[in-house]
């Protein structure tokens, strides 16, 4: 076995696998409280992908230094993400908020079509060039074959942000009125939470999490278009399920689980059928295991 | 209602969504070129736009919460005039007249064209109709119906290519195999809850399109398979004006027979049993429903009906590609259903010619229509989630029973 | 006197939690039983193992029919529990809100008729007579429960205590012999309790269907029982007629104390 190509093949489902956390977590923490599979959680990302590119695209023109446009594209990234997770929420969500589940889940459905397309008149439905945001690191230069030091950096954001996600959830006011919420909204509000409010939040910090991996997947691969959200969008989906819907440490399991074993069936089997697998994998995930790799069991209260 | 602070709000609405569009709407970069467009015109439109729509979105919604408190109040709730014009005897009758003359001149009065775009919207009448025992009648919501769409078209395509098997002989194999593929795809997964299962069919839709896609030998790639044939007529030579009218006149008939179907199985033991299952699957089990056979005679019902129209769909295009059958084209189908009015079969007949037919006579339109399908999914959730057309319930042979029940 | 549902040594573990342990209870044909027990005793757990909502743990769960044929529903689903004559309401109502209250009771003799899809397509005679007797039926199934002038309104539409009344009529269209009825009275005011007292009785003495209810109006339970099972912490603390039970100290103790001072 060359275990060199192994090397290659482990490295790339890790960074698979990181960037299909920061959707996954942000499609777990919105399962977690208002039990909606936000099924424009991917467009979310693809747009902070465009907005980064916007600005990258402006601002070199302008002549300004990369790191400066790095974090300038990232931020706008992340504040614009926000606003549209916001906005979705409010408008195609908080109205449905006790209408049967499949409403709203064909609201999201809804949402998802209306922002692709909303992306592809008013930009272009081709491919664009996504600059290489991230700078080489010297120190990477030996190994440079093996890992890109946009990688390290994708491994180190989402590492990053997986803790600071889970401190916030555990340590903190807002992430406490996230659980009671979770747990029963009812009882949340009773109690005072402001269960809009949380939401809303909870919608705020999952699109900002899911513009990062925009940003930092677009500078990796290096091209983006209207419909990239789509399909990373159901894969961390699948990830978020498989690690147990609604359960931060098992998003990201989830997604390195089904980054590897992607990355290595891609590059021992066939590359032809990487999208098929990762839906077999869904479909057996399910049926066999709906609640996870770390998940609770959830009964129906009859 | 257009006070101070109404406007006040409708200002703050618009300012957010010129600030929201900013970077996409009006700012295009050419990487190529290096240049920058601005284009600010665009923003000026977002800004008017949204400040209107705000004003008519909060008027609808508080119609809205009238209508919930009024029903939670336990008050008379209008009846709706579609409803009330679809169960008046005096209304429908001669529309019902009016519209089947229509459909049996169609051909006759309009062009070739027309005649075309009809059969499209017919095809996706049939589909629709199938998707709405699933979907509305159930209450399943099936994402990868497309798949088994698909497993009609290739079915008449690939049976055709290698064995010279003929329109007619096709259709109940297609429809048939359809149907097996619902049941193999529902047994495991109809377990599942609605979300999941929605998930799940989505993704078996994509499944099926990926192989169909890369198995060549099988399914000749993305370039699909070409020169597939017409339907015969008794072995009658026709040219192609004749045979497109042919095909329109199989379209009209097989919506007659789907809409008497559907008919008949919405008032009947195996309907209420559906319908029940989608309003409360604990307390259907405990009326003695067996829950999976339910689930799987409607779930394996729609498949056939996509096979049905997978075929026909073949047939009339006489090319087919994997392109044909994304995930999309299931969502279109579900804005059929979800539009026209879950469950109920005018619904889904106006929901499919509104939705086919509008983009193919606005051509200024169809560039949006994707955007605009997006947007009346929402807004159809958000404000009416029965459809334009709600589900007429039936009154039972009433009258007369309850002169028989004085009998006793 | 001879047993239509006998319970023995049932027990359920939700994880750790043992919410219901080694429960045995009987009910015989013509017999109204209550089962009481302070909230979260466990009685509506009963009530869904026996059902097979859930799985138990342990025990054994037998149904006899008034012929005699005795059926083991251990592990049995929902659905087929209902089709060997045992049949329930729920105590948070579960009607199909959007359809009709005659199609709710429609709904019940699902289980006692045979049309299939084709059935429902052609419609031969055979379906047209199943189906006209049907309606027939329901209909008369409303009337014995006063809510035929609610024919064709929609389930959601009705008053609360009519939407419980209609839970027992949609649960007596699956013929049963045995009728779970889970809390019937809950929401209900005086003169709806007593009129649900005298459907109660009527449901037994006319139709000789046996009734095994869950109630915590103890002024219902004690005049219509014949006797009562009082269940805590998952377990039987006592059993007898309305008349033992209240004398009972550790029933006081655990329960009607409070109720009776209150």
């Amino acid at each position: 076995m060359d275990f060199g190509y192994f090397f290659e093949l482990f490295l790339g489902g890790l960074t698979r696998g990181s960037i299909y956390a920061l959707l996954a977590l942000g499609y777990t923490m919105v399962y977690g409280i208002i039990e909606l599979i936000n099924f424009a959680h991917g467009e979310i990302y693809m747009i902070g992908a465009f907005t980064a590119l916007i600005v990258t695209g402006v601002l070199t023109l302008m002549g300004w230094n990369k790191i400066a446009i790095l974090i300038l594209a990232s931020l706008a990234a992340v504040v614009y993400s926000s606003a549209y997770g916001y906005t979705a929420e409010k408008i195609a969500y908080k109205p449905l908020r006790n209408a049967p589940r499949l409403s709203a889940l064909i609201s999201a459905i809804g949402v998802s079509l209306f922002l692709q397309n909303y992306v592809l008149l008013a930009q272009t439905s081709d491919f664009l060039p996504f600059p290489n945001l991230i700078p080489e690191f010297e120190f990477l230069k030996p190994v440079e074959d093996i890992v890109r030091s946009s990688e390290i950096v994708i491994y180190a954001t989402t590492a990053v942000v997986m803790v600071a996600l889970t401190i916030l959830i555990k340590f903190t006011r807002i992430g406490k009125a996230m659980r009671a919420t979770a747990q029963d909204q009812k009882m949340a509000r009773l109690v005072g939470v402001d269960v809009d409010r949380v939401i809303s939040i909870t919608f705020i910090i999952g699109s900002a999490t899911a513009a990062l991996g925009g940003v930092l997947i677009a500078s990796h691969i290096g091209q983006i278009n209207f419909y990239i959200g789509f399909i990373a969008g159901i894969k961390a989906f699948v990830a978020a399920v498989l690690g147990g819907i609604g359960s931060m440490p098992g998003a990201v399991l989830g997604s390195l689980v089904l980054g590897w074993t992607e990355s290595f069936f891609t590059g021992y089997i066939s590359s032809d059928y990487e999208d098929v697998f990762a839906f077999i994998f869904l479909v057996l995930i399910l049926i066999f295991r709906p609640s996870g790799i770390l998940g609770r069991k959830d009964t129906d209260k009859v | 209602m257009f006070n101070v602070k109404e406007l006040k709000k409708s200002i703050l609405v618009s300012l957010w969504f010129m600030f929201l569009t900013f970077p996409i709407m009006v700012i295009k970069v050419n990487t190529i070129y290096g240049k920058v467009e601005w284009r600010w015109y665009r923003m000026a439109l977002v800004g008017v736009g949204s400040f209107f729509l705000s004003f008519v979105w909060r008027a609808l919604l508080r119609r809205k919460e009238m209508g919930l408190k009024k029903a939670e109040e336990g008050q008379e709730v209008k009846v709706p005039l579609t409803r009330k014009l679809i169960s008046d005897k005096r209304f429908n009758r001669p529309a019902l007249v009016v519209v089947c003359l229509f459909a049996l001149l169609f051909p006759l009065v309009f062009s070739l064209y027309q005649v075309n775009i009809m059969t499209t919207a017919l095809i996706y009448v049939v589909v629709g109709l199938g998707l709405n025992i699933v979907v509305g009648l159930a209450g399943l919501l099936d994402l990868g119906y497309v798949a088994f769409y698909a497993v009609g078209a290739y079915s008449y395509a690939l049976l055709n290519y290698h064995f010279g098997l003929g329109f007619w002989t096709v259709l109940p194999i297609g429809a048939g195999l359809a149907m097996l593929f619902g049941i193999l795809l529902g047994f495991p997964v109809l377990r599942l809850r609605g979300d999941y299962l929605a998930i799940v069919t989505l993704g078996f839709g994509e499944i099926i399109r990926i192989i169909l896609e890369n198995w060549n030998e099988f399914s000749f790639g993305p370039s699909g398979i070409a020169n597939i044939p017409r339907p015969g007529f008794f072995g009658i030579q026709m040219n192609l004006h004749q045979v497109h009218i042919y095909i329109y006149y199989l379209m009209i008939g097989m919506t007659v027979f789907t809409i008497f179907v559907v008919r008949r199985l919405q008032d009947s033991r195996i309907g209420r049993a559906w319908m029940a299952l989608r309003e409360d699957e604990v307390a259907c089990q405990a009326m003695g429903i067996d829950k999976t056979k339910t689930k799987l005679s409607a779930f394996a019902l729609g498949a056939t009906w996509a096979g049905m129209g997978g075929v026909v769909f073949a047939a009339k295009t006489t090319f087919i590609n994997p392109a044909s059958f994304t995930i999309w084209e299931s969502i279109i189908i579900l804005c059929i259903v979800v539009l026209g009015g879950m469950g109920s079969i005018v619904g889904v007949i106006c929901g499919a010619l509104v939705l086919i037919l509008l983009p193919e006579y606005l051509r200024a339109f169809s560039e949006y229509r994707m955007l605009m399908f997006g947007a009346a999914l929402i807004i159809m959730m958000v404000f009416r989630p029965g459809g334009i057309i709600s589900d007429v319930r039936k009154v039972y042979h009433f009258e007369g029973l309850k002169e028989e029940s004085k009998d006793l | 006197m001879s047993p239509a549902l006998e319970v023995s040594n049932l027990t359920m573990d939700f994880g750790g939690l043992r919410a219901l342990d080694s429960i045995d209870l009987t009910v015989n044909h013509g017999e109204i039983v209550a089962l009481i027990g302070p909230n979260g005793a466990g009685k509506t757990t009963f009530f869904n193992c026996i059902t097979g909502i859930y799985n138990p743990t342990a025990g054994d769960m037998r149904l006899v029919s008034p012929e005699g044929k005795a059926v083991r529903i251990n592990g049995l689903k929902p659905n087929q529990v209902t089709e060997n004559g045992m049949a329930r309401t729920f105590q948070n109502i579960r009607l199909f809100q959007n359809m009709t209250v005659l199609e709710n009771v429609m709904i019940g003799r699902h289980c006692r008729l045979r049309a299939g899809i084709p059935g429902a397509v052609f419609r031969p005679p055979r379906v047209r007579k199943e189906e006209s007797r049907l309606i027939e039926d329901s209909y008369r199934m409303l009337q014995k429960v006063g809510l035929e002038k609610y024919v064709n309104e929609f389930a959601k539409n009705l008053p609360y205590g009519a939407q419980r009344r209609l839970e027992i009529a949609r649960a007596m269209a699956t013929e049963p012999f045995i009728l779970l009825l889970d809390e019937p009275a809950a929401g209900m005011n005086t003169q709806e309790t007593k009129e649900l007292d005298e459907l109660i009785l009527r449901i037994r003495n006319e139709e000789g269907i046996c009734i095994l209810l869950i109630e915590h109006d103890m002024k219902l339970v004690m005049s219509l029982s014949d006797r009562i099972y009082v269940v805590d912490y998952g377990r039987k603390i006592a059993e007898g007629t309305p008349g033992q039970i209240k004398n009972d100290p550790a029933v006081i103790k655990a329960y009607l104390g409070e109720d009776i001072d209150a």
